[in-house]
């Protein structure tokens, strides 16, 4: 079933159209990634999902069409640089926002869920930049909505807060809310992601799975080996899975797809050489965004 | 509402010092002034009134609602702003401007509470008669805080930053308070400048305080330039106030 449809939308500001002709459904339960750098329109994108803005023109439809009050009972939001009063305690927050809805869920259960127990009568102010994540993410889900939307969650988070707050998000999925994540971390998208969509300069790039975005690279895979007797490059260039050989004096580095790396393994018994140094590098979803768009993204800009 | 009123509250008691400035300061001039003698005796200038009679106390009750209207309310709401407190209530089913009505409670509540106080102390202290007309005084009173609200939300509706909203005000409410007659009463003030002040949001109020509290009619200018001030004030804000 489909929980999000998207068609043509597009947003002007001044006479830019930072959203250009977007389209893209979200499928019940799953965690729907809008991957880009900064500036590509996928803030506003989800402000126009989520009722927050008016689009210029294409269509939205939430949860079968819910607009208003409606789909705000049914939409839980978190969304950058929204926080809350710095005297304000974890528990009082949970509680204010709790009374929000028609039907909520148990905020202090909710409190420890996100793993903010000991923290519930502290304020605002005092939490760590995780722990306001946290919060973040629980004030999100106290109306017990169907879709959650999380925009650029783990910017700013050390790395093991970003796992945990990964981990989470894995629950809140396990529980059957449907994820929309916004992000511009390669890592956050292929490690949550169902599906994907590659935003970049307000349009859609791609939409596809993770791996299914990967595997539209040429070369998927590098393989980096020395060796110390005599290879003929034109051994492993034979090779149907190889796509292209590099050496750099005994270092050699081949790229190419399929069971690359069983290929060049057993090419290597066969001539009597033995590799060292072997190693094997994936393509990651920062290749394909760089081979999709000419780009890469580094700190979130895209240069 | 009420949840979200009284989590206001609580957040207004946890920063006490806007409260301790509101409360605390006026109430300390009104009796520490109030000592000095000849605010005691009956002054000619001021039609055989003591000067603690009305126009101290009355001053007084105006800087206590003016702090609160014009540097605490619109500090506060732009703060929200800018910090995207007002941003993520719109996320939720209930819409921002509740937010705001609870602002509005509390710093009533508020600006009453000290009212009282002045009124009360000054009366035991000074022996300042209690306002002679409380009905029309209580009416004055709502009326003119109304309006020196709506004067607050303009400013917060304007602010450009959440630092600039009380200095904004600030700038505004000296000039005021001025022309209400803080540092001159309106008594001595020369005819031109008096009659400028019938015109501005906060002299008519500071009059028509010290006229009900003296037990007379307001003047029927000054309560139209109250309301109207409120009705300018309030819709300039309602249109340009951002909630982001």
């Amino acid at each position: 079933m489909k929980v999000i449809e998207v068609s043509n939308l597009r947003k002007r500001y001044n006479d830019r159209f930072v959203v250009d002709d977007v389209s893209f459904t979200v499928e019940e339960g799953e965690i729907f990634g809008v991957l880009g750098p900064n500036g590509a329109g996928k803030t506003t994108t989800v402000e126009c999902v989520a009722g927050l803005r008016t689009p210029d023109s294409g269509a939205v439809k939430v949860l079968g069409g819910l607009s208003g009050e409606k789909l705000k009972e049914k939409l839980g939001v978190q969304l950058q640089s929204s926080a809350l009063p710095e005297r304000l305690k974890v528990w009082e927050a949970l509680d204010l926002y709790a009374s929000f809805y028609k039907v909520s869920v148990d905020p202090m259960a909710l409190i420890e869920r996100v793993g903010l127990a000991d923290k519930r009568n502290t304020r605002y102010g005092k939490l760590s930049g995780g722990q306001q994540q946290r919060l973040s993410i629980a004030l999100a889900l106290v109306g017990n909505p169907r879709v959650a939307i999380l925009d650029e969650l783990t910017t700013g988070l050390d790395p093991q807060a970003r796992r945990d707050t990964w981990e989470l998000i894995e629950q809140i999925r396990a529980d059957g809310v449907t994820i929309v994540l916004v992000t511009h971390f390669m890592e956050e998208a292929e490690r949550l992601c169902d599906r994907i969509a590659l935003i970049d300069s307000g349009k859609v790039v791609a939409i596809d799975s993770p791996e299914g975005l990967i595997s539209r690279i040429d070369h998927q895979q590098t393989v980096r080996f020395r060796v110390s007797g005599r290879l003929d490059d034109a051994v492993l260039k034979a090779l149907p899975e190889v796509s292209g050989v590099h050496r750099d004096g005994d270092r050699i580095e081949v790229t190419g797809d399929g069971n690359l790396l069983l290929a060049i393994t057993t090419t290597l018994a066969g001539a009597g050489v033995v590799p060292a140094d072997l190693r094997v590098e994936q393509a990651t979803l920062d290749d394909a965004f760089l081979a999709l768009t000419g780009k890469k993204i580094t700190n979130g800009d895209a240069r | 509402m009420n949840k979200m009123i009284l989590v206001e509250a609580k957040l207004f008691l946890r920063e006490p010092g806007a409260l301790i400035f509101a409360i605390m300061l006026p109430l300390g001039l009104l009796l520490g002034l109030g000592m000095i003698p000849d605010f005691q005796e009956a002054s000619p200038e001021m039609g055989g009134q003591r000067v603690i009679d009305n126009h101290l106390p009355a001053m007084m009750t105006i800087l206590a609602v003016v702090t609160m209207a014009l540097t605490v309310l619109p500090g506060t709401l732009a703060a929200y702003r800018e910090a995207g407190v007002l941003r993520r209530m719109s996320t939720t089913p209930v819409s921002p401007f509740r937010l705001l009505v609870a602002q509005l409670v509390n710093n009533l509540v508020i600006a009453v509470i000290a009212t009282a106080l002045l009124i009360g102390l000054s009366n035991l202290v000074h022996g300042t008669p209690l306002p002679g007309s409380p009905l029309a005084f209580a009416g004055v009173f709502l009326l003119g805080t109304a309006s020196m609200f709506g004067l607050g939300l303009l400013i917060a509706a304007l602010a450009p930053t959440a630092k600039a909203a009380p200095g904004v005000g600030s700038i505004l409410m000296f000039p005021l308070l001025f022309m209400a007659g803080m540092w001159i009463p309106r008594e001595l003030m020369p005819d031109l400048v008096r009659q400028i002040g019938d015109f501005l949001p906060m002299a008519p109020f500071a009059q028509a305080l010290r006229d009900t509290w003296a037990g007379n009619a307001p003047q029927m200018l000054h309560l139209i330039v109250m309301a109207a001030t409120l009705a300018v004030t309030g819709g300039l804000a309602a249109r340009f106030f951002r909630w982001q």
